[in-house]
């Protein structure tokens, strides 16, 4: 049975065609301003890859924040679902996955058959998210991927005292002011993610294995500083920006239109009582 | 009301607030007894008010540099510039603000939270209850008493959404000076729903995704302003509103995010009136990003009156 999972994302499209479990095609584009019309585009690309038609797939599910959006999916599931559903393939041995996209950074803590079993997830703030690595790159006037190649050689730790992304792109350019080398600045950039990251991880409890999905997760920089924070071995799988897509083809083939996860939604405190 | 002079920013940078300065022609520094100065250097601007006997004399008020010691050098020439006052006049400085300890010419620091009360107690009058001091990076709510000496307070300095920074972020990026914000946020035909997003960097995708729908600028800065007064509001809510209740710093002078605020909150913010020591209203041109910086003018004067401390006035 073909079947298709797609994941529409704050940033990216991704999405995933398979033949009784096996992958057929692959395809990524940006989601940019009309999401449901970069969908429809990606969709055509894997198709083509795969040598098929629409006619030829059986389910097409959706996902990621503008999962509805997609005119052609016959179901939509939660993002959590999906990343459970997906990670639960590729490692079976996983109970904790961590998935950091452009917008959102959640952990979810899934059963040996890849059910969400607890979720807590930040949506409300920009640090702990791909759009805080992003904006510290632009800061930089380094791509991303430079940034995390030259984090790793950063032997220093300096703490970044801003938590706001806004106020993040202000220290990075006074660290740059005085001089202090790239390297330990994305360093500093990739800690300060990371312990966001962490918090949202241990509300819900790290149990061995700890997988990390998402954009960020291709990050190796980041990945080196949540494996710090979190004081565990982390696992990334292959393509881990594809992850939740195939999660989606899962459910597709599986013949799982719908589902319902119960989110604990992290929000940072930010008010606090002066002395 | 007396204009303060302003300096018109370049049109490229739409964050750039007016810098003001101003100096009082009816004060003769020279037949004062004490002159003090509060020196305020915030993440985002830097303030000096200079007075004379508890009378303010001078003020200014600039963008702050990367340099805390240089800005204040240039606030402080800045105040002085149109003054016959030279620094080795000063009797007594005080340093306050986010980069206070970096204030070459004070004697002494004090904390922005004690200034602010102070300062604003003496701008608003001795009724003022509840201070809201609206700065470049951080947001205060102050209760305090008939003196101005703080009672308690809230504030937010870890995110930047309710913050002068997050309404600057939003004037570059809708490419319209900050200034014109809050009196384009009313020409609307209708109060639209307020941007949802808290987070500053959220808020401007979803801006830019109103942009392109097409929606009327001005609508977006009414929706922007909505929710930032929501944003303060939280604050204030959290620490109890007792009237009267005044506000000060940068986004005092925004008026689209002052009038959502006192609406949603159903009190009215004060008057602008300043009073002077001897509780007469002077005609000084208002602005309400000095206050932290009268505070620590006022609490210099009020050391040097009692002989607290010595005058390290030079010349």
């Amino acid at each position: 049975m073909i079947v298709a999972g797609i994941d529409v994302g704050g940033k990216n499209v991704h999405i995933v065609i398979t033949k009784n479990g096996d992958i057929l095609a692959k395809a990524g584009a940006p989601s940019g301003i009309n999401k449901a019309e970069a969908a429809e585009k990606v969709y055509d690309e894997a198709l083509k890859q795969a040598g098929l038609t629409r006619k030829d797939v059986r389910r097409v599910v959706a996902t990621g924040s503008s999962g509805q959006r997609v005119a052609f999916a016959n179901g939509v599931i939660p993002d959590a679902a999906a990343d459970a559903r997906g990670v639960i393939r590729l490692i079976p041995s996983a109970r904790t996955v961590i998935d950091v996209g452009a917008e959102e950074g959640r952990a979810i803590k899934i059963s040996p058959e890849g059910k969400v079993l607890d979720f807590a997830i930040n949506e409300k703030c920009a640090a702990g998210t791909g759009t805080f690595v992003d904006t510290m790159a632009r800061a930089l006037e380094i791509s991303v991927e430079e940034m995390a190649k030259i984090s790793l050689q950063s032997t220093k730790s300096i703490p970044m005292n801003a938590q706001c992304a806004v106020f993040g792109e202000s220290e990075v350019v006074s660290l740059i002011h005085q001089k202090t080398p790239k390297q330990d600045i994305a360093r500093a950039v990739h800690d300060a993610i990371a312990g966001r990251i962490g918090s949202v991880a241990r509300i819900v409890g790290l149990e061995n294995d700890v997988v990390i999905v998402g954009g960020v997760a291709k990050n190796t920089g980041f990945v080196e500083s949540l494996k710090r924070d979190l004081g565990v071995e982390v696992k990334v799988p292959n393509d881990p920006d594809f992850v939740g897509a195939l999660g989606a083809a899962a459910a597709a083939a599986a013949g799982v239109l719908g589902e319902e996860v119960k989110a604990r939604v992290v929000e940072k405190e930010t008010i606090e009582e002066g002395k | 009301m007396v204009e303060a002079k302003r300096i018109e920013p370049e049109k490229a940078e739409f964050w750039r607030w007016p810098e003001t300065y101003w100096v009082n022609p009816a004060i003769d520094w020279h037949k004062g007894k004490f002159v003090t100065v509060g020196v305020d250097v915030g993440s985002v601007s830097s303030k000096c008010v200079i007075m004379v006997d508890g009378a303010v004399y001078a003020y200014s008020s600039m963008r702050t540099g990367s340099d805390s010691p240089d800005s204040a050098w240039k606030v402080v020439n800045w105040a002085l510039k149109d003054t016959d006052m030279k620094v080795d006049n000063f009797d007594y400085c005080i340093g306050t603000g986010y980069g206070r300890v970096n204030v070459p010419m004070a004697q002494q620091t004090i904390t922005e939270i004690a200034c602010h009360a102070r300062g604003a107690n003496f701008m608003y009058g001795p009724e003022v209850r509840t201070v809201l001091d609206m700065g470049g990076q951080d947001c205060k709510a102050i209760r305090c008493d008939d003196r101005g000496k703080v009672l308690k307070f809230m504030m937010n300095d870890k995110c930047a959404a309710g913050t002068g920074r997050g309404m600057e972020v939003f004037a570059d990026l809708i490419r319209v000076p900050v200034w014109e914000i809050g009196p384009r946020s009313f020409q609307t035909q209708k109060e639209p729903e307020m941007i949802s997003s808290t987070c500053v960097v959220f808020a401007k995708s979803e801006v830019v995704g109103l942009l392109q729908e097409g929606v009327p600028e001005n609508e977006i800065m009414a929706a922007y302003c909505a929710a930032m007064a929501h944003r303060i509001a939280e604050l204030l809510n959290r620490l109890g509103i007792e009237e009267k209740f005044a506000i000060t710093g940068g986004i005092a002078k925004n008026e689209g995010v002052v009038k959502r605020l006192e609406k949603e909150l159903g009190v009215k913010t004060m008057d602008r009136v300043w009073f002077n020591k001897d509780m007469r209203t002077s005609k000084i041109p208002f602005d309400t990003m000095v206050a932290g910086a009268i505070g620590a003018a006022l609490f210099a004067q009020a050391m040097l009156e009692r002989g607290r401390v010595k005058s390290a006035r030079k010349a």
